[in-house]
């Protein structure tokens, strides 16, 4: 993606430059060509030309949209990830960033991937706005306090590469920076061995679950005082007032933080609220809990060493 | 560019034909005039747009949060509202009188029109005082203190953040009016306006109008959002 | 010695007949006391960030300090410099002359309008010295509402305050050119500068109120703690985004439609030419004013809007953009077959052409969805809006100050001195902001008080430059005062110019006009008329 980024950005830098300089030469000629130091001389008394006013209207307009319309060709598949990738999750907060993988390994600040791999990071923000930059893939997106953003990118060499932090955030905003490192898939794999520690990310989430209670109403049937959340992941499901709304982790995290928004079909609004008993990094970790709910392609948590699909398989029972 | 000739004169001769009231850059009352109300309508679209931002905000979190919106709006004395309402209306009606007394060359009914207009909107803003006392004292005051019980506190927080942004704006307008307002009935009692020449009590009764419009707007916005109980 | 003519300089002495003042005249001049005063603090502000920035620590300025330098020297130039500059000074001393009128329409509310920018200048400069604001001119939330320590509500107030300044000079323009035309003066047949001022009023009425209420709002969330930016409670901090942009956007064409008006008027006088295609300019300056308030998400690509907004603003960034173009062009055609006569002003004015060229087409660049992930929020950005706005605008309003001097103060200036000023400013400029483009390409984000050591090079290119332009500012500032002291008589119209504004006297009587201008002729009829001399 990033070389189709430069590939745009010199095609537009080409033809930018081109009129410039054409502009530029044409006032210099004709300033020096058509100079006088006689201050009662006059110009010749050209009014205008309609046809050379449609030609500089209308070339100009041709031309931007051929740039528009490549430019939104890439920015497409740079907001759309592919289907297979490497789900990383994060949270911003003053002034640092968390990665958290799949398997459980936390990192701040730095986040360790694959060469050669797509890579999908999700991410909040704690407090205020950020921005996660990462210059050598050309990909950026805002942090927003109450959503969740994405960006995602494939590494083409090993090394090691900037993250800054791109929206002003106070002091330290300069300070809020770190580094991607790119690892060949052999040292991945050894890296990712290494550090697990408290287990994987949806078994944090499992923990959480059982811990906070959420088990007793939310059952693997729907016979709880609340839906079952087996195999919801990626399916839009139906609401009270009769819309439906995708699964995805934006709606799951916002049915634990304000459970009355987006009710489901069938079920009273009984759920209490979790607002300012959850870090991020906890829902997070229960958004990836959900997510592993699913009775076929094989169950149970989702691990940083096999790709991820963004959408789970179908549903082969109730 | 231009051919000077002398066609309406200098300064010199045109003193004896002046009128007291017209101001000696513009040429005639009627060019004047039209200045003056030009200008006033052109503040007055930028009071729209001022408001325009609330209306916004209003928008965009009343589709997101519907039933926060309903049981906010819910809270509001619908009576007291509606009272207002009325009051302010006719308070347009007293201002447009006293616009057409001054028309007409009676200074006393001028005065008498602008009086009432600013008594019906003291009586507005008593009621006023009295509304914004019963939400503080339901702690429906945004902030630290606010209480509201149910899970919409959070998005009832902000309906009640607009609800007094958007009506305290309003009575700020309307006691920038009164200011106005005195003023003019001052000018009248003196006897300054005659048929050609009562312009500002015209931009006067413009601007009260404008506020009279906001408050037509606010009172459904804010004070009837859902009575019908669809949202339960 | 003969004795002095009346002009509206020496009519009344006492500092009240200035204060006090009704002319429009006067209060243009005043505008340019206190808008020089503000360039002056701004710039201040810009020299401690490039000082700081040409090594990658922060040995300078804490982290904190830092931040708010960027900030003030935002606010202060957005506000107190760029917005009022050509309008308030340029637009209020000459307009009524081009018009053939005795004033503008109001009078009384052209003072207050001075008065309401001082106290908003005050509020500002006061909220800068007992502690300063930190938050970016942008003010964005939650930084701003919730996590910011410093003077942020009375920077909001300060802001607010002079927001109405050019609400009221824009309200006032407006009418001034519906109603106070001389007898012929057609709209047709206004010089271009009066289009352009018409255009930026258009904005200034319907933009202004919009950051006045957002940042009224931010006020109020910041202290009495309402909620409607605040994600806990539901709100949007993006929201803020929208509010702010929908008049921040439209004011940068606030900031260059005036001085684009400058450069019409300089050009065809020193082309000795009709402009090339005035009607397309006329209502280039219109669609820019209108199109302008269709674009402003463009700041937000990658804010959280959604895919498909994106587009749109982007495609409407496009269209925005070819009546700049179309502008430029008949500026240049205009010179076509000209005679052109090299004086100071027309050299700020080739001097505007090329940098204002660079910015705009840089636009481009920026409106390019897939690229402007890639370059939004780093030095490419910045680099873009400042050759925008000090390479177009400000080289604009010192074309115009250049062109209108003689008038305005009834002396010139030394041409020598001028021309060296515009080529040292060119120079310094270029290498100021032509090294940004790169350091943004490579990543380097703005706001940035510390940086990697590999941007360092481009770093202090740029704040040579810096150092470069601020010299070329100064020795401005020295000839103009000079002239006030040694330069020689202007005459009417040293300039051979068309335009009523020639026609009278430098500097002009009180009452502009002995007689009541009639007009009968087009705009820019050099050539087919003859032009008084001196």
């Amino acid at each position: 993606m990033a070389s189709r980024v430069d590939n745009l950005y010199f095609f537009i830098v080409a033809v930018t430059a081109f009129f410039a300089v054409v502009v530029s030469v044409l006032v210099i000629v004709f300033a020096a060509k058509y100079h006088t130091k006689d201050p009662l001389a006059v110009g010749q008394p050209i009014h205008g030309s309609m046809p050379l006013e449609l030609a500089w209207s209308i070339i100009p307009f041709l031309i931007s949209i051929v740039i528009f319309a490549w430019a939104a060709d890439v920015f497409f598949d740079l907001q759309r990830p592919p289907d297979q990738t490497i789900e990383i999750y994060s949270t911003a907060k003053r002034w640092m960033w968390k990665f958290q993988h799949l398997d459980g390994q936390n990192e701040i600040n730095e986040l360790h991937v694959p060469v050669g791999r797509a890579v999908k990071v999700t991410f909040t923000s704690e407090d205020v706005l950020h921005s996660m930059f990462f210059p050598s893939f050309r990909v950026k997106a805002d942090a927003i306090p109450g959503r969740y953003s994405t960006v995602w990118f494939t590494a083409t060499k090993i090394g090691e590469f900037h993250l800054f932090c791109a929206e002003y955030c106070g002091t330290s905003h300069s300070g809020m920076i770190g580094k991607v490192v790119v690892m060949e898939p052999a040292a991945y794999q050894t890296w990712l061995a290494g550090g697990a520690g408290a287990g994987s990310l949806s078994q944090r989430g499992e923990q959480l679950f059982n811990d906070l209670a959420c088990n007793t109403c939310h059952r693997t049937d729907d016979t709880g005082r609340g839906p079952s959340l087996v195999n919801k992941f990626g399916a839009p499901v139906e609401l009270a007032n009769g819309t439906s709304v995708a699964v995805n982790e934006a709606y799951v995290r916002e049915s634990i933080l304000t459970p009355q928004a987006k009710l489901v079909a069938g079920f009273q609004p009984l759920m209490p609220t979790f607002q300012g008993l959850l870090s991020e990094e906890s829902v997070i970790a229960l958004v990836e809990y959900v997510k592993s709910l699913r009775t076929t392609g094989g169950g149970g948590p989702r691990t940083a060493s096999e790709p991820s699909a963004t959408a789970p398989a179908t549903p082969q029972n109730k | 560019m231009g051919d000077a000739i002398a066609v309406r004169g200098g300064h010199g001769d045109a003193h004896a034909h002046h009128h007291p009231d017209l101001q000696h850059h513009f040429d005639t009352l009627e060019q004047q005039h039209e200045a003056a109300t030009l200008g006033m309508w052109l503040f007055l679209i930028t009071e729209v747009l001022f408001f325009g931002g609330l209306f916004l905000a209003y928008m965009l979190y009343r589709v997101w949060y519907p039933v926060a919106w309903a049981e906010a709006s819910r809270e509001l004395d619908i009576v007291l509202g509606a009272f207002n309402t009325a009051v302010l209306i006719g308070s347009s009606l007293t201002m447009a009188l006293a616009v057409r007394a001054a028309q007409t060359g009676k200074q006393r009914a001028t005065v008498v029109w602008i009086l009432l207009t600013m008594a019906l909107g003291f009586v507005f803003l008593v009621v006023k005082y009295f509304e914004y006392k019963e939400k503080f004292e339901h702690h429906h005051v945004p902030g630290p203190n606010f209480v509201f019980a149910g899970p919409e506190a959070g998005p009832a927080q902000i309906y009640f953040s607009l609800y007094f942004l958007m009506t305290g704006l309003h009575a700020t307008h309307m006691i920038i009016g009164f200011f106005i307002m005195a003023v003019i009935a001052w000018m009248a009692h003196k006897k300054r306006f005659t048929p050609e020449w009562y312009t500002p009590v015209e931009i006067t009764g413009l601007y009260w109008h404008f506020v009279d419009i906001v408050w037509i707007f606010l009172f459904p916005l804010l004070y009837l959002v859902d009575r019908a109980g669809h949202f339960a | 010695m003969a004795s002095t003519p009346l002009t509206y300089l020496n009519h009344e002495h006492s500092v009240a007949s200035w204060l006090l003042t009704k002319d429009h005249k006067r209060i243009g001049v005043m505008y340019l006391l206190v808008v020089t005063l503000a360039f002056f603090v701004g710039g201040l502000f810009a020299t401690l960030i490039r000082l700081e920035l040409a090594t990658p620590a922060g040995d300078l300025l804490s982290n904190d300090d830092y931040n708010k330098m960027f900030t003030m020297h935002g606010v202060v130039m957005v506000f107190f410099v760029l917005i009022p500059a050509v309008p308030a000074i340029l637009g209020n001393f000459v307009l009524p002359l081009m018009l053939g009128a005795k004033d503008v329409a109001f009078p009384k509310i052209n003072l207050l309008s001075w008065y309401v920018f001082v106290i908003g200048f005050l509020f500002t400069v006061y909220a800068m010295v007992t502690g300063g604001v930190d938050t970016g001119w942008t003010f964005y939330t939650p930084y701003s509402s919730r996590a910011s320590n410093s003077n942020v509500m009375m920077t909001g107030i300060g802001v607010f305050i002079t927001g109405f300044s050019s609400i009221l000079t824009g309200l006032n323009f407006m009418v001034t050119i519906h109603r106070m035309r001389a007898p012929g003066l057609t709209w047709f047949r206004l010089p271009l500068f009066v289009w352009a001022v018409y255009a930026t009023s258009l904005v200034q009425i319907l933009g202004t109120p919009v950051i006045a209420i957002t940042v009224l709002a931010l006020a109020i969330e910041r202290g009495l703690h309402f909620g409607i930016f605040d994600a806990a409670l539901g709100g949007d901090p993006v929201l803020f985004q929208h509010m702010f942009w929908f008049y921040s956007h439209p004011a940068v064409y606030i900031m260059i439609l005036p001085p684009m008006g400058a450069i019409s008027e300089v050009i065809a006088c020193f082309s000795r030419k009709s402009i090339f295609g005035y009607s397309f300019v006329a209502f280039s300056s219109l669609a820019i004013a209108i199109f302008g308030f269709l674009v402003w998400a463009h700041h937000m690509f990658v804010s959280g809007i959604s895919v498909y907004s994106a587009l749109v603003f982007s495609f409407l960034t496009y269209a925005v953009a070819i009546p700049s173009a179309v502008k430029t062009f008949n500026w240049t055609a205009t010179m076509y077959k000209g005679a052109i006569w090299l004086k100071a002003p027309m050299i700020w004015a080739i001097s505007f052409l090329a940098l204002f060229l660079v910015g705009g087409l840089t636009g481009l660049i920026t409106a390019a969805l897939g690229v402007d992930v890639h370059i939004h929020d780093t030095y490419f950005v910045v680099a873009h809006f400042h050759f925008i706005m000090v390479g177009g605008a400000v080289m604009g309003f010192f074309a115009g100050l250049h062109f209108w001097w003689p008038k305005i103060t009834g002396r010139m200036y030394s041409e020598i001195w001028a021309k060296v000023a515009a080529i040292v400013v060119l120079a310094g400029f270029i290498l100021t902001f032509g090294p940004q483009f790169i350091l943004g390409y490579l990543g380097m984000p703005r706001r940035y008080h510390v940086y990697p050591d590999e941007f360092q090079v481009l770093n202090v290119l740029s704040s040579a430059g810096a150092s470069i332009l601020a010299v070329g500012y100064l020795i401005v500032g020295i000839y103009l005062i000079a002239s006030l002291f040694k330069g020689e008589d202007a005459g009417a119209n040293p300039w051979h110019a068309t335009g009523l504004e020639w026609t009278t006297q430098s500097p002009p009587l009180p009452h502009n006009f002995e007689v009541q201008p009639i007009v009968t002729r087009e705009a820019y009829e050099y050539g087919t008329q003859e032009v008084t001399v001196g």
